[in-house]
């Protein structure tokens, strides 16, 4: 039978392994905007070999399941001669396979915007910069706020993997406490309230953003 | 005679293969309004474009008061910095009115007197109430676009371009956009302006406009300039075979 009070200690010890959850999302999310954006300013470039490569990050990480490239990275490094924390590794790895998507995701926002909007602001003689910095981004921005919301939503949920590399996020720590405590119902229900709890949270903060950024 | 405005000689343009402008030579004068007219996609655009060089041309010359736009010399491009200095005192209007949507009615106006007349802000929203003003718009400052309708928003759009003070202001279709009873408006901002003295290029399918404001008409076929006169010749009486049929066209389109 599902026990109540069990049900309710479950959370105790989830919520410390919830922090890793959250802080691996966190700076993931935020190492792949900082890259992503890169990336996409590579793809919009003028120059072909940085268009190039811009291509192939993107294809590449997004072909290569995220599993697949925790493992590859954290075994990787080991081998020529880089010794990190589990916790780095797996940082790196979800920062840049979200940098992939989070590229794709400014792309799509530059390129929903009417081409006369930058024409005109050229056509007044702005300079490149302030085109992009007062005319396209604040707007491509806004466009793509729920696409990045959603994108950290995922992100939480795809941060389960990489309890692969032996750390102890919600997902793994939610194994070990039903494998200790014999009640998996209870500890994986509690498991499923936290992250909905963060996630429903992430969403309302997305639909706060959007609102306060809406013309 | 009095030097031209704009001074267009032997224009080439290519899209690839595709042959845009072919030898074209037009001069436009000061202080007068010139009307390019002719059937679509016969390159009336992208001659308007090329001379504040959004478009570039690939042979031939365009000057502005004198000075030569888009290239040093013949084949080498000017840096980017003198051709904005250049673009400074071209004003364009576009036909999707191309105002940007997250600046208010006021924000549209000042954003280039501050970017790019390095105005300071207070000064910058004074200078673009008064271009407001002008347009009629002095209600509808704190506006964004999306809360104007067409006419309102085209006449912001005018608005900004005559705040930064240009000496040529050049219009693609600025009417073509709008709904028909809201034409009329901005034709009245425009035929204003034309009275001002300012130097106006105007793309348009409105024949009456061109009939009564302008002091010249040229005539654009598959990117050729057939011809340039006073409205009466090239509207009531053409000579080129061309223009007749445009014309003829025209008037069975808009007769009912
Ligand atoms: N960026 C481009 N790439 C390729 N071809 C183009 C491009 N822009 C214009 N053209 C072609 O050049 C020709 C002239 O185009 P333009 O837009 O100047 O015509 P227009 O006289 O302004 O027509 P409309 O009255 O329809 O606006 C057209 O045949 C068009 O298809
Ligand atoms: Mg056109």
């Amino acid at each position: 039978m599902f026990s109540i009070p069990v049900f309710l200690q479950s959370f105790e010890p989830l919520f410390w392994a919830a922090r890793y959850t959250l802080l691996i999302s966190g700076l993931g999310i935020a190492l792949g905007l900082v890259i992503g954006t890169l990336v996409c300013a590579a793809r919009l470039s003028p120059y072909p070999v940085l268009r190039g490569f811009g291509g192939i990050w993107v294809s590449f990480l997004r072909g290569v399941p995220l599993l697949v490239q925790l493992l590859v990275f954290y075994y990787t490094l080991p081998v020529i001669g880089i010794d990190v924390p589990a916790i780095f590794a797996a940082v790196v790895t979800v920062g840049i396979c979200a940098s992939a998507y989070i590229s794709e995701i400014w792309r799509g926002a530059i390129a929903a915007l009417p081409r006369g909007q930058a024409e005109a602001a050229v056509a007044i003689g702005m300079t490149p910069r302030d085109v992009w910095m007062r005319v396209i981004l604040p707007q491509a921005f806004t466009l793509s706020l729920p696409a990045l919301v959603n994108e950290l939503i995922l992100l939480v949920k795809a941060s389960s993997l990489v309890s692969v590399v032996g750390i102890l996020e919600l997902t793994r720590a939610s194994q070990a406490q039903a494998a200790t405590t014999f009640r998996p119902l209870e500890v994986y229900i509690a498991a499923a309230c936290i992250y909905l709890a963060i996630n429903l949270c992430l969403a309302a903060l997305g639909r706060y953003l959007e609102h306060r950024t809406a013309v | 005679m009095q030097a031209s405005a704009v001074d267009i000689r032997k224009v080439n343009k290519y899209y690839g293969p595709f042959h845009a402008l072919k030898d074209v030579d037009l001069a436009i004068p000061p202080g007068k309004v010139t009307c390019l007219i002719g059937p679509s996609g016969s390159g009336k655009s992208t001659l308007l474009r090329c001379i504040n060089f959004l478009e570039e041309y690939d042979s031939g010359e365009i000057r502005i008061d004198g000075q030569l736009i888009g290239y040093e010399a013949p084949g080498r491009k000017m840096s980017g910095r003198k051709l904005r200095e250049m673009r400074r005192s071209i004003g364009m209007v576009f036909q999707q009115f191309n105002l940007w949507p997250h600046m208010t009615a006021l924000g549209n106006v000042a954003e280039g007197l501050v970017r790019v007349r390095g105005l300071s802000k207070a000064e910058a929203q004074a200078r673009a109430a008064e271009a407001l003003a002008k347009v009629g718009l002095a209600d509808k400052m704190g506006n964004h676009p999306a809360r104007l309708s067409g006419g309102q928003q085209q006449r912001v759009a005018i608005a900004r371009a005559i705040a930064m003070e240009p000496r040529l202001m050049l219009f693609d279709e600025p009417t073509s956009a709008l709904d028909p009873e809201l034409v009329g408006e901005v034709l009245n901002v425009m035929k204003t302006l034309a009275g001002e003295g300012m130097t106006m290029v105007v793309v348009t399918h409105e024949m009456g406009f061109a009939a009564h404001v302008a002091d010249q008409v040229a005539f654009m076929e598959k990117g050729e300039l057939v011809g340039v006169d006073s409205p009466g010749r090239i509207l009531h009486h053409p000579e080129d075979p061309r223009i007749q049929g445009f014309l003829r066209t025209y008037h069975e389109r808009n007769s009912f």
